[in-house]
Parts: C-alpha cells; structure tokens; sequence
C-alpha cells in the first residue's frame, strides 16, 4: 500500500478514534479535505510548483501516522533547541502530542494554548469557524491531506490592543517511538487590531529514524498588528519537512516570515502572504545554508490586491557539496492594486562544482502606476576577497566563512530578538564550521 | 630581512616577472618604481603569495626561510604584510571585527594565545589615535563606501595593528589626495623602525618626498634594469622611465 492510499484508509479509523467532534463544522472540512487529497494525490515532478522537487524519495517509507507518543522526554532533552535566554511562552509537542508538562501557555491577555482544545471547546467555536482551513482551503493537496487530520498545534488568538510581553516559541519533537514517522501539526494564529506578537517556530527530529513533518499556519493579522514569525529548519538529515504557511493581512498591518533553513533532508516551504486592505507591509526573508544532499525548496508568493502596500522579499542561499537549493518567488499586483512597491531579491553562492540553484523569480503585474523589482544573482566566493584575508592573515577557511558571514548578514540583522538573533548566528557558524568569536 | 632570488612567475603560462634579484635588510626602506605592466604589483603578490601566480624558478626568502610552500595567511603570520592597491570591500564585517580576527588568527598561527577583549579594545584605540582615525569609522563595514583616503588608512591601520616584519605598499598612493597621502606617509614612518622593513611600490615619485626610501629600483619588463639611491626618483620623475629601456 502506498502512502496515499495508507493516508486515505487511515482517515475514518482517525475520526472515529474519539476525542473529534463529528457534528462540528471542522469534521465537514476534514471530510472535505481528505476527498481532496484523494483527488489530488501529492504532487509530483509533473506539476509546475513541484518541477525542481521530487517526494518521491519520501513516499516509499511506510510511516507510522499516529505515533503512541507516550515516550517520556524531559527538559534536558530539548534544552538546547529552545530558546532559553529570554522568557516566553513554549508550546512543546512530542511526536504530535501536546506536553503539559513541557509547556508555559496563557489564558490570561491572550490565549496561547492548543488546537485541539480551541477545536473542541465552544468558547473558541466562532475563531475556529471564522478562521480554521479559510485561506489554507483549496489551495495545494498537502495542505488538503494536513486539514483532514488536523488535531493538534498551536492556537495563538491575541485580542486588540494586545502586545503579548513574550516571545512564544512553538516546537515539535519527534522521538523516534517509532522507526518513521509522520507529523501533521495544524497552527492557528489570529492577531487582533493593534496587536503585537513574535513567534518562534521550530520541527526537531531527537533521534536518528525518519520523520516526515507535513505543517500548515494560518496567520491573520488584523488592522495595524504586527507579527514578526521565525522558521528554524536545522533538523537532522533525515527529516524532511512541508511547511505551508499562509497569512493574510488586514489595512496598515505588517508582517515578517523569515526562514533559517540549514538541515534536514528536504524542506520545502510554501509561504504565501495575501493583502486584504491598504498600506499593508509583507516581509518574507530567508538564509538557506546546505551541505552534502540536502535540499530546500522555498516557494514563496505575495498577492497584492488593493493599493498603497508594500512587500519585500530577501531570500539568501549558500550551497555546499550536492545540495539543491530551489528559488521561486512569486508577486502578484492585481489591477487594483495601484501604488504598490514590490521588492524582490535572491542571492545564491555556489561553494562547491556539485551545488545547484533553481531559481525563478515570477512577477505578475495588472496594474501600471506600481514599482516591482526584482534581482537574482548566482555566484561563486570572490578570490580576490579571499586572498586580501589571507594577507591579513586569516586562513583560507576562516576567510570563506567570514564572506559567507557577511552575505548573509542582512537577512540576518533583520531579527528582531536579539537572543534568536545570537542563536541564529551561532547556528550559521557552525555550519559553516567555523568559531569566528564574535558577533556580527 | 628578504631576499629575492632570480625569481620568474608567471599568470596563465605568461611569464611576468624574469629574473628579479633583491635584498632587504631591516630597517630598510626600498622602493620599485617602473612604467604600468611591469610587473610591480605581481611582485608584491608573489611575495604574498596570491596562488593565481606560478612560481617558475627563484624564490623568495624571509629570515632565512624559503617562503615558496606557505599559503598567504602562513606568510602574514611570519611576518609579511600587503597593503592592498585595491582593497576589498567586505559588507557586513566591521573594521574592528575584521581586525580582531586577523590579530587573533595571526597569533593562533604563532602559537599564542588569542588576546583578551580587553588588551584588544586598548591596542585598537591605541592604533586608531596614532593613525588620526575615527573611532566611529572602526564601527562601519569593512572598505564599505569608504573613500580612496579612507581605504587607504584602514590598510595602515591594519598595518600598524599587525606590526608586521615586512610592509609591502603597493600604489598605496593611488587615489590619494595630498592631505590624504600625508597621513598615510606620517602611518608609516611612525611605524618604521630598525627591525622592520618597507617596500614601497609606486608609479610616481610623489609618495617618496614622504616616505624616504634608502634605495630605489626600476623595474621593467620583468626586471630590475636599475638601482640607486633616493636621487634615482627624482631623475625618474624628471626624465620618465624611456631612457632606461
């Protein structure tokens, strides 16, 4: 049986398990969903979106999709993938299962808590009515397949007029309870008027057995909130990752999406961001930094419909050995989207002959009083900047990762956490494999 | 201090340098002058050695030692140092950063220990207020957006900063505007003193009213075809380089 087909059988068994409403609105979604996907199918090479990609390589594990996930996990195990210099707020899933114990959420200005529970209480009936599956709907299979078992993640609703006084960070740990596993956490993050909040969101495979994580988030940002929302991707090498997230934003709302993607098997991020009012500003910013086989795929789209908004995107790549990095920037102006000011950049270096960039950046643009660039460069470490280090003394190695530092430092000033900012920075050391004793 | 021994490099089997022979002792101050494409800067990057050049025959000895199998940074930690025509701008990495790692990565190559912050913060200001620099310009990225001046004075900077044993200028008086040259020279005399030494690579006489040279060779073609004392300059810059071809 192949993994379709497993997915597809499995999904009554998943709904009848308990726990899952059968009358609510979200069980009609789900059933929606999973004929969807049945339809569908996942993606292949054939598909436009998909032509530099291949799951292939992921289809053939015969993945456990409902992990007993009973394995203890104490906080020594995963201290070092949180961010434990500041405070915040931590929703820790481990093999897709809520941990209390593991966990600091709120009730109190906001709700930072648990999809399940904002799914199945009456309290949060309206968010999860007004909100749940609205922009991820219809809009690519693994989101379909995602929906229909969506149970768990986290449910992040801020009132107007609310700065949420911490970071929150959202981590998925998988054990390795079973040899491969899938993942399909579901996220919901609903920003009121005014507010403020930045989230952290990070997939950890703890063990060497495959995981295969299919994520989706909503985001809605209301009129002038602000989100800034971080992606570390430094799973191991065989963890792949789906990550679709989908936000759209209200009048005079900002919102940052930077993704640090540095490990794992293959990644593949779908970011899409859809301008629902005037003066909306959209970031979408991006380091990759891959080695041996790996392959990171960011596909990213910004849909301007009304005037006045801006987007800007920065994506970053610096690729080693075999590794694939894959570019496709998509802007959309629609007519009536006057005035706008869509920015676009990719810069990729190429370290080694066996790298390989597919970039594509695709501008579609309705309206004439609008300015959009965008700038592509591919290249390789400039030899003479190089030898200028070395002449100053600093070694070959330690000269190529102060230039890669360097290229990658404007993606990286962009953090807005000074802590995320240092561990971000330390993470590009040390996959640049390197020790440069300060920060940038 | 150095020797050069007939050495010929050459750049994509096109032979540059044929046949250069010359001695520097500390405390000395050397200069190569000589029309464009004669070879000067090559020599300044074979002494460094930029590995885009071949060396074909010859060699380059410091101290004593042979440098031919030492990559550039072994060479800067044995105590050579090139003071960039061009030097490269590097977004991102600040001068004071910049500086550190290579004061740290230098004496990582000498076997010592790296300097602690705060012996570092001392020797940076120390250096900056010999050269007249800013500290605010210690904070911006390396060359960028820096004047011809500037880009300049970082590179004495870094000088000063490395005491290295052998400075090699080459054009640092390109781009400079007189008041800017001055400083420059002030750098390097200061730093000058009986156990180092400098050589000055310069198309025109102009830098050497500043920085007096105890011996001055013409290059052309690949080869010294003339030494003499600080008065060659001057017939240089009167006569051009035509009658010595």
């Amino acid at each position: 049986m192949d993994l379709k087909e497993k997915l597809v059988s499995s999904f009554l068994a998943f709904e009848n398990k308990g726990g899952l409403d059968l009358d609510s609105n979200v069980h009609t979604l789900r059933l929606k969903a999973i004929q969807n996907f049945e339809n569908e199918g996942f993606p292949s090479k054939k598909d436009e979106e998909w032509k530099y990609t291949s799951l292939k390589p992921l289809l053939k594990h015969d993945f456990s999709l409902f992990p007993s996930g009973e394995k203890s996990v104490g906080f020594k195990n995963i201290e070092e993938y949180l961010i434990n210099e500041i405070e915040s707020y931590k929703l820790i899933f481990i093999d897709g299962v809520f941990s209390s114990f593991l966990s600091t959420t709120t009730h109190d200005e906001c709700d930072v808590c648990v999809l399940s529970s904002a799914l199945t209480r009456p309290k949060y009936k309206m968010i999860v009515d007004n909100y749940f599956n609205t922009i991820a709907k219809g809009n690519n299979s693994l989101a379909e397949l995602n929906t229909a078992f969506a149970v768990e993640g986290a449910f992040i609703n801020i009132p107007k007029n609310t700065i949420v006084p911490k970071p929150i960070q959202i981590i998925n740990f998988s054990t390795g309870s079973e040899k491969e596993v899938m993942l399909q956490p579901r996220n919901l993050v609903v920003v009121g008027e005014n507010s403020h909040v930045q989230i952290i969101e990070r997939h950890q495979n703890l063990s060497k057995n495959t995981t295969l994580t299919n994520s989706v988030t909503e985001i809605f940002v209301h009129k002038r909130a602000i989100i800034d929302y971080y992606k570390i991707q430094n799973d191991t090498d065989d963890s792949s990752l789906i990550d679709s997230t989908f936000v759209s934003q209200k009048q005079q709302s900002v919102a940052s999406v930077s993704t640090f993607s540095f490990g794992g098997k293959i990644i593949r991020n779908n970011l899409e961001f859809y301008q629902e009012g005037e003066h909306i500003n959209s970031n979408l910013n991006g380091i990759s930094i891959l080695s041996d086989k790996q392959h990171v795929d960011n596909h990213t789209l910004v849909n301007h419909k009304f005037p006045n908004c801006e987007s800007h995107e920065l994506y970053k790549g610096i690729y080693a050995d075999k590794s694939v990095g894959v570019f496709n920037g998509k802007v959309i102006v629609q007519q009536a989207a006057q005035k706008t000011n869509a920015f676009q950049q990719n810069n990729s270096i190429l370290i080694d002959d066996g790298a390989t960039i597919n970039a594509k950046p695709q501008l579609e643009i309705f309206a004439d009083d609008v300015k959009c660039s965008h700038g592509c460069t591919i290249g390789q470490l400039d030899e003479s900047a190089l030898f200028y280090m070395q002449s100053r003394g600093i070694p070959k190695k330690e000269a190529k990762a102060l230039l890669l530092y360097a290229f990658a430092n404007d993606v990286v000033e962009k953090i807005k956490i000074p802590q995320l900012k240092t561990r971000i920075t330390k993470l590009i050391a040390k996959n640049l494999g390197v020790d440069l004793g300060f920060e940038l | 201090m150095l020797q050069v021994k007939n050495l010929h490099a050459s750049i994509n089997d096109k032979e540059i340098l044929k046949g250069i022979n010359l001695e520097i002792k500390a405390g000395e101050v050397h200069a190569i002058m000589g029309p464009n494409g004669s070879g000067k800067s090559t020599l300044s990057a074979v002494i460094a050695g930029k590995e885009e050049y071949e060396v074909t025959e010859g060699s380059v000895i410091l101290n004593g030692e042979d440098l031919s199998d030492f990559a550039p940074e072994e060479r800067a930690h044995k105590g050579v140092f090139l003071s960039f025509q061009y030097p490269v701008e590097i977004p991102g990495v600040t001068v004071t950063n910049f500086i550190k790692t290579a004061i740290n990565e230098t004496r990582k190559g000498r076997g010592l220990e790296e300097l602690p912050a705060k012996e570092m913060l001392k020797l940076i200001r120390e250096k900056a207020d010999l050269l007249e620099i800013d500290r605010k310009f210690l904070s911006r990225s390396l060359n960028e957006g820096f004047s011809g001046g500037e880009k300049k004075r970082n590179e004495i900077f870094q000088m000063a900063m490395l005491e290295p044993k052998l400075a090699i200028l080459d054009e640092t008086d390109s781009g400079l505007d007189i008041d800017a040259l001055k400083v420059v020279a002030n750098g390097v005399n200061k730093l000058k003193n009986k156990d180092n030494a400098v050589l000055v690579i310069t198309h025109y006489q102009r830098l050497l009213e500043y920085i007096v040279p105890d011996f001055v060779h013409v290059l052309h073609n690949g080869k010294i075809v003339k030494s003499g004392g600080k008065e060659l300059a001057l017939e240089l810059e009167e006569k051009g380089y035509d009658w010595l071809k």
